[in-house]
């Protein structure tokens, strides 16, 4: 899906709703969508139209993808459905690079005459490019993996599900929510399946089939007296896992600080549509916060996207060389800081990984967009900036001997780049809940679920906002706060990190929209935590009268 | 194929309401080709083209609607999509909010939004505009990097009541981002177009390639509440943000413009009276579509006039609840400016802040519209009257609302993109702006 399509998507949380329909993406039924188009032969068959083409007008490297991507969208409000959609998106993008200049071309015409014309295309443009060449692209090597499979290790399909259990269930949340006592509930079910073959002049034949499932809701509650309103979202989280997502299992539900229920693995809609609609009442009657500094406990539906602001596009090599100046940005974590092998992130507790491997998380994959072997690496250790994320074009700048493997176009028709792994924060090795970090605290809030964000394009300067803040006094929590919203430097912020709760309270959260690039395309990543503690960080006030 | 005459998609689509048999049906033909080229420290990056056209049909039994979607056209196929749609309508539940096909509208004259010259842009024009934009740079020991966008379209649409809309349009928009060597200075420029004759990438690259170097080595000031002169970009970025004037939010009493006690800012001043803001697809500037969704006519009409909000947006379920008309989304975004110049502001200022363009601009709180972000590529200080030297950028928490507000001085409206750059839909007239009292918050290292 476009970026700007999944824009118009998550901005229905608001009540306003269109539907998304990706530019090339297909409406189909749902029959349709189990249907498989072309078999593994087939597929092949074209790739090799497209390899041989390339290279007989003069290409050095080729690569094909043929995707077909589908997506299911199931968007309910009150006791009404607003719309049920499945999309299918189908063709084949061709990247070439001849003269050392990369050109890529990609249609919906999945023939080998029209991959054979496509190829053509690619070939013409990166001629056309390689006049103003300055710096001949180089690939660091990857194996040939022969004809291999991948699949995301999905319970039950989604697709598979009839739509009237989906619906059911998400009016059954919307019922308890509307019981409860809440002015509005707009929820919704979103199902991604990404069927993707990668074939490169190297020598790769890559079959995946990949899975994503995001579930959620907004609960809106509206205080007409004083003009006032709330909005609570949906404690669940994208998750590169099938339909048993929805179980609700109760082992996977986790008691939190405040009378709270988190969810791990497995999400319960219709019971956290019920405390929505209670906390959204309370999150109105809310103190108002007094500015000042606070020692900060988040939890990690917060953490990450504080984790994914901070910590993974800063470590983007393409921004860090200058790749994004125009758009996303460039990073703070330049090479100069990388080389003294000692540069400072973040205190001793601080400890991210990057994976594209972690079972149930967004990025996982068994190859990336160029027919790399996906695996885990360290970004920080102790604190100190040791590696980035790259892909085959520009690891030897880092004296990488391969890429990382974290390539990806969103679909066949975008041109794949640099995007960001599922980047973590390792848990504390010490034994530590949350409600023991909080016992600790003498002046603090604790942040439940990610809000408002922003961020610098070097990503020095952030401010967070959140969905549930406690007021954390003398050990204990006393309340709920509204109107708060930290900001932070990101070195000075990570090098206040003094606790990380251990590998029991580690949870993954993500998002299905990353943006990056020129045309802009969105990117699924997860990222996993424990809560928590930040010391002294700078609270505001958000509160204005207009 | 991508680009269908208006007589060409009229035959097609009168062929598909043809062969339907459901309560009625309603068919959508697009189509599009786009190209462009992206570069980065000073070479071309990635590159590319897409083309595609697509007919989409909605057919419905009473409120229960079902939509197919292909991309092949001869009749066989045309009646296929008819009947997976209809298929879809009789399987899917109903739905209360849906609207029956709107009859025959009449539109006007058809607005200039399509341009040959930009219709036919090459590869080897994109290259060479990206090449006038990185030897300037080079010669200065400037480091670009910069995107250009193009694209030429049309959308036709039909139902069973005999509506019928068509039309065709191009458009190409331009960044650039010139960096200093030493890394201490940045500066960015953007021009949006529906004509490539009016752009010159060259030139503009220019501004950015001086903004670098005026904007190195930028000092700290303190955070706090400023006067500011924003370039129109940076006024757009804002102003933008309160132009989703949706009447149902506003009804539920989830919107800035929901009143306390219920009902809605409709006919009340929430600006400035210097503040008039509406739309018209007819203006030279800025023309865009004459029709929007549902084969709904655009029409000039007032959004804010006066510092009053004039009009909201009724979609068709919502009119039909509240007995008013609908409301056609708006196009284009024309706000009244004045003659002030920005060196007339900047002359005319004490102490104050020059801004070019903000940056991860995010919502903090619907209620009253209070949105975060930050200043970037060139934020110069001001004092008495000139512009005493560049300062790092700010982060600022301010409600488009309070800014308006705050209004000094209106200058002359420019063309910029909507919704922040190319793909964001449409364009603007917006004025260079000066406004008291704006809030930043805090400081950032950012370059």
């Amino acid at each position: 899906m476009k970026r700007r399509d999944f824009m118009q998507l998550a901005g229905m949380s608001a009540g306003a709703m269109m539907l998304p329909f990706s530019s090339f993406a297909n409406e189909v039924d749902v029959a349709h969508l189990l249907n498989p188009l072309l078999d593994v032969a087939q597929k092949k068959q074209l790739a090799d139209v497209a390899l041989n083409t390339a290279k007989s007008l003069g290409a050095t490297y080729t690569d094909v993808r043929i995707g077909r991507y589908l997506n299911q969208f199931v968007i309910t409000r009150e006791k009404k459905v607003q719309g049920v959609q499945n999309t299918e998106s189908f063709g084949a993008g061709i990247r070439v690079i001849v003269n050392g200049t990369w050109g890529f071309a990609a249609s919906n015409n999945v023939t080998a005459d029209g991959i054979k014309k496509t190829t053509e295309r690619a070939v013409a443009i990166a001629k056309a490019n390689s006049k103003f060449q300055k710096e001949p692209v180089k690939l660091a090597p990857t194996p040939s993996y022969g004809e291999v499979s991948w699949k995301t290790p999905i319970v039950k399909n989604g697709f598979e599900v009839p739509i009237k259990d989906k619906v059911d269930l998400l009016l059954n949340a919307n019922a308890k929510a509307l019981e409860k006592g809440a002015s509005f509930v707009n929820s919704r079910m979103f199902l991604v399946n990404e069927q993707k073959y990668f074939a490169s002049s190297e020598g790769s034949y890559i079959d995946q089939d990949v899975h994503r499932t995001w579930p959620g809701f907004t609960v809106s509650m509206i205080d007409r007296a004083s003009g006032s309103f709330k909005n609570r979202d949906a404690f669940s989280s994208p998750v590169g896992m099938g339909y048993e997502y929805l179980d609700g299992k109760a082992e996977d539900k986790v008691a939190g600080p405040g009378g709270i229920t988190l969810y791990n693995k497995s999400y319960d809609i219709v019971e956290d549509a019920t405390f929505a609609a209670e906390q959204a009442k309370q999150m109105i009657a809310a103190k108002s916060v007094e500015p000042g500094k606070y020692d900060l406990v988040l939890e990690p539906s917060h953490m990450w996207l504080t984790i994914h602001e901070s910590v993974g596009h800063p470590t983007e090599l393409d921004r860090v060389l200058g790749y994004e100046a125009n758009f996303a940005g460039t990073s703070f974590l330049t090479l100069d800081k990388w080389q003294t092998k000692k540069f400072n992130f973040g205190s001793d507790k601080v400890n991210f990984v990057a994976d594209k491997t972690q079972v149930g998380s967004l990025g996982a994959v068994g190859y990336d967009d160029e027919g790399v072997k996906c695996k885990s690496w360290d970004l920080i250790k102790n604190g100190v900036l040791v590696n980035y994320q790259a892909i085959r074009d520009q690891a030897a700048i880092i004296g990488e001997k391969e890429s990382h493997g974290c390539c990806y176009s969103q679909s066949w028709s975008d041109v794949q780049f640099q995007r960001m792994a599922n980047v973590s924060l390792q848990p504390g090795k010490e034994r530590l809940t949350p409600e023991q970090m909080i016992s600790g605290i003498d002046k603090g809030i604790y942040i439940v679920k990610d809000g408002s964000f922003s961020i610098d394009q070097q990503r020095y300067n952030f401010q967070f906002g959140g969905v549930l803040f406690f007021e954390i006094k003398g050990g204990k929590i006393v309340g709920m706060l509204k109107d708060v919203a930290y900001q932070a430097n990101s070195q000075e912020f990570w090098n206040s990190c003094v606790q990380v709760c251990d590998e029991r309270d580690y949870r993954l959260n993500g998002a299905f929209n990353d943006g990056k690039g020129q045309p802009s395309q969105s990117n699924a990543v997860s990222h996993g935590s424990a809560t928590a503690r930040f010391n002294g960080v700078n609270v505001i006030n958000t509160a204005r009268t207009i | 194929m991508a680009i269908l005459s208006k007589e060409d998609a009229k035959k097609i689509l009168e062929k598909v309401i043809s062969f339907s048999k459901a309560d009625g049906i309603e068919a959508n033909l697009n189509g599009n080709d786009g190209g462009n080229i992206r570069y980065a420290r000073n070479s071309v990056s990635t590159s590319g083209e897409d083309s595609n056209v697509s007919l989409g049909v909605q057919s419905y039994y009473g409120k229960k609607s079902g939509a197919a979607t292909i991309n092949e056209f001869d009749d066989a196929s045309l009646e296929k999509v008819v009947r997976r749609a209809e298929e879809l309508a009789r399987l899917a539940p109903e739905n209360p909010e849906f609207q029956e096909p709107l009859g025959p509208q009449t539109y006007g004259a058809e607005p200039k939004t399509f341009i040959e010259s930009t219709a036919k842009i090459t590869p080897d024009y994109r290259a060479q505009a990206a090449a006038d934009s990185i030897n300037p740079a080079s010669a200065k020991d400037i480091t670009a990097a910069g995107y250009l966008e193009d694209s030429r379209g049309f959308n036709s649409m039909m139902n069973s009541k005999g509506l019928f809309a068509y039309n065709k349009s191009t458009s190409v928009d331009f960044t650039v981002t010139m960096r200093s060597s030493d890394g201490t200075g940045s500066g960015w420029v953007a021009r949006n177009f529906n004509d490539v004759s009016k752009l010159n990438t060259g030139e503009a690259s220019k501004i950015a390639i001086d903004k670098a170097l005026q904007s190195r080595n930028a000092k700290a000031i303190e955070p706090g509440k400023y006067t500011v002169i924003l370039e129109p970009n940076a006024a757009s970025d804002l102003i933008s943000l309160m132009l989703n004037m949706n009447a149902r939010q506003a009804d539920e009493g989830r919107s800035f413009l929901s009143k306390k006690g219920g009902g809605t800012k409709l006919g009340e001043k929430i600006v400035d009276e210097r503040v008039t803001i509406y739309t018209d697809p007819w203006n030279e500037e800025v023309p865009t579509a004459n029709w929007t969704g549902g084969g709904l006519a655009r029409k000039k009409m007032d959004l804010i006039k006066d510092g009053v909000v004039s009009n909201l947006i009724y979609d068709r379920y919502w009119a039909s609840q509240k007995n008013v008309e609908a409301t056609p989304f708006p196009g284009n975004r024309i706000m009244l400016g004045g003659n002030a110049s920005i060196e007339d502001m900047i002359k005319d200022t004490k102490k104050g802040v020059l801004v070019t363009r903000f940056w991860y601009i995010r919502a903090v709180d619907p209620q009253t519209l209070l949105y975060t972000g930050l200043t970037r590529d060139s934020t110069f200080y001001i004092e008495n009257g000139k512009i005493k030297h560049p300062i790092k950028n700010f982060r600022f928490n301010e409600s488009p609302i309070i800014m308006l507000n705050n209004l000094e001085t209106l200058g002359k409206p420019m063309r910029v993109a909507s919704g922040g750059g190319p793909g964001g839909g449409g364009a603007s007239l917006i004025p260079a702006m000066k406004i008291r009292d704006f809030t930043f918050s805090s400081l950032s290292d950012a370059v």
